[in-house]
């Protein structure tokens, strides 16, 4: 059975208009059909976080999201993290770094988490409790999420975060 | 694996949702996904059609009267942890929600969609107990108001038409010296709850209990009220005896146990749980006064 829909979505400033089955999740859509295979698919059911983007920058699940329901919102990946020569985004920069990867399957749904948290904090600066909360969505069978940890706690922590803030490194 | 084949539908408005819901057969009503989304793709769960809620915008938002507080079904559980309202009159639904997944679960999480799906092990069904909300349900014949006491029927079942759609809850606004506190019991924060509790106690002039509200989660298939412990509350001076006399109560509770977690063993946590959630109300009933 096929129950197409039309959907208009924004993926990392770009309009994508396509036909989709309406069972197909969003990380299907991103993977297969735009070819995006930055973001990574662990469990399909909500539990690894492997998947996550931002849907109107908010971090979701998207293997628990229907294309369909994203249709007429703005998708971020991590294919649109990075700027366009290549440069990584200080959050990228930091858990290289920090060894906050290792086979980086979980990397992609990682930085995302950590590009919601910088926005939701404002200048703010957090606690390790705090960022691990945060991170706590996002399953790592690496690296013991110590280096994780570490790369959000310079960005974000109390002791640097007046010269690592991530907008000031981003334009420099 | 993927969702198995279903026929999607995004209705607009609260009449249509119902009007489908009405007229399909084999249909489900997709809040936020965040249980549902699984159990498609895990297929346990084989629905026709999926009638999706997230484009009728009336159903969201988060509103007061003199007495309540009212969150629409399709409100997001980080809408409701933002919620300033909610923290100053509704502050047990506050403690709880940051006991609910994660932040990417929550934003897309409903406070509706939690309270039908009646997971053993959810937290908000929890509240929704101890707090005696009352949920406002529309059908094809009309609307109705149901007390959470009445709505669970079982197991994952509520006791919702298959016409009909959750549209707000309604809790009530704390008032004098209340205090509450939201407790739980897991291996690792943000999973469901092996056991939960919710409590909210109001204190009168004089420093004795005036009202109790205790509530469990993860015990049986639907969260449980201690009304002997309540009762026994009553006109007490909160002091180390009385938490003692309500945590006895909690340890002949009845409780369904597994492999992992036998049914003595959730009666303990109950036990445990309760004495430490009644000394965190009572304090914060000291600290805060509603008028
Ligand atoms: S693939 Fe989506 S949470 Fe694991
Ligand atoms: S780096 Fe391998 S799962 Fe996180």
């Amino acid at each position: 059975m096929f129950d197409p829909r039309d959907v208009s979505i924004t993926v990392n400033g770009q309009l994508h208009e396509r036909r989709v089955d309406s069972r197909v999740h969003l990380a299907d859509f991103l993977r297969k059909d735009l070819l995006l295979t930055g973001t990574h698919l662990g469990c399909e059911h909500g539990v690894c976080g492997a998947c996550t983007v931002l849907v109107d920058g908010a971090s979701v699940r998207s293997c628990l999201m229907l294309a369909v329901q994203a249709d007429g919102r703005h998708v971020q990946t991590i294919e649109g993290v990075a700027t366009k020569d290549a440069q990584l985004h200080p959050i990228q920069d930091a858990l290289t770094r920090h060894h906050g990867l290792q086979c980086g399957y979980c990397t992609p749904g990682v930085v995302m988490t950590l590009l919601e948290l910088d926005g939701d904090r404002a200048g703010r600066t957090l606690g390790e409790d705090e960022i691990r909360a945060a991170l706590s969505g996002n399953l790592c069978r690496c690296t013991g999420y110590q280096g994780i940890v570490d790369a959000a706690l310079e960005l974000f922590g109390a002791d640097v975060a007046s010269q690592t803030n991530t907008k000031t490194r981003s334009q420099a | 694996m993927k969702a198995p084949p279903f026929t999607y539908h995004a209705p607009q408005s609260i009449a249509d949702a119902v009007a489908l819901m009405g007229s399909l057969d084999n249909a489900r009503v997709l809040a936020g996904g965040q249980s549902l989304m699984a159990m498609l793709n895990l297929r346990v769960a084989g629905p026709d059609h999926l009638v999706d809620l997230g484009r009728i915008p009336e159903l969201s938002g988060i509103a007061e009267t003199e007495a309540t507080i009212s969150v629409g079904a399709m409100t997001t559980q980080r809408m409701v942890e933002r919620s300033e309202l909610i923290a100053r009159h509704c502050p047990l639904l506050t403690d709880a929600i940051a006991h609910v997944g994660h932040q990417q679960t929550r934003n897309r999480g409903t406070i509706g969609g939690s309270i039908c799906h009646l997971d053993p092990g959810a937290e908000l069904p929890v509240v929704a107990c101890a707090l005696d909300a009352e949920l406002i349900a529309t059908g094809v014949s009309g609307t109705r108001q149901i007390a959470f006491r009445d709505f669970p029927e079982g197991y994952l079942t509520s006791q919702l038409q298959p016409d009909e759609i959750l549209v707000r809850v309604d809790f009530p606004k704390v008032t004098g010296r209340t205090g509450s506190a939201f407790l739980e019991f897991n291996r690792r924060p943000a999973d469901f709850a092996i056991v939960s509790v919710a409590v909210q106690i109001t204190l009168d002039d004089g420093g004795s209990i005036a009202r109790a509200a205790i509530a469990f989660g993860g015990i049986q298939s639907a969260p449980v009220r201690l009304a002997e412990a309540e009762a026994l509350l009553v006109a007490r001076v909160p002091d180390v005896q009385t938490w003692d006399l309500a945590a006895q109560c909690a340890t002949v509770l009845d409780c369904d146990g597994d492999e992992l977690y036998p049914a003595d063993y959730r009666r303990d946590l109950c036990a445990v749980l309760l004495t430490r959630a009644l000394r965190k109300a009572l304090r914060r009933a000291g600290e805060r006064s509603h008028v």
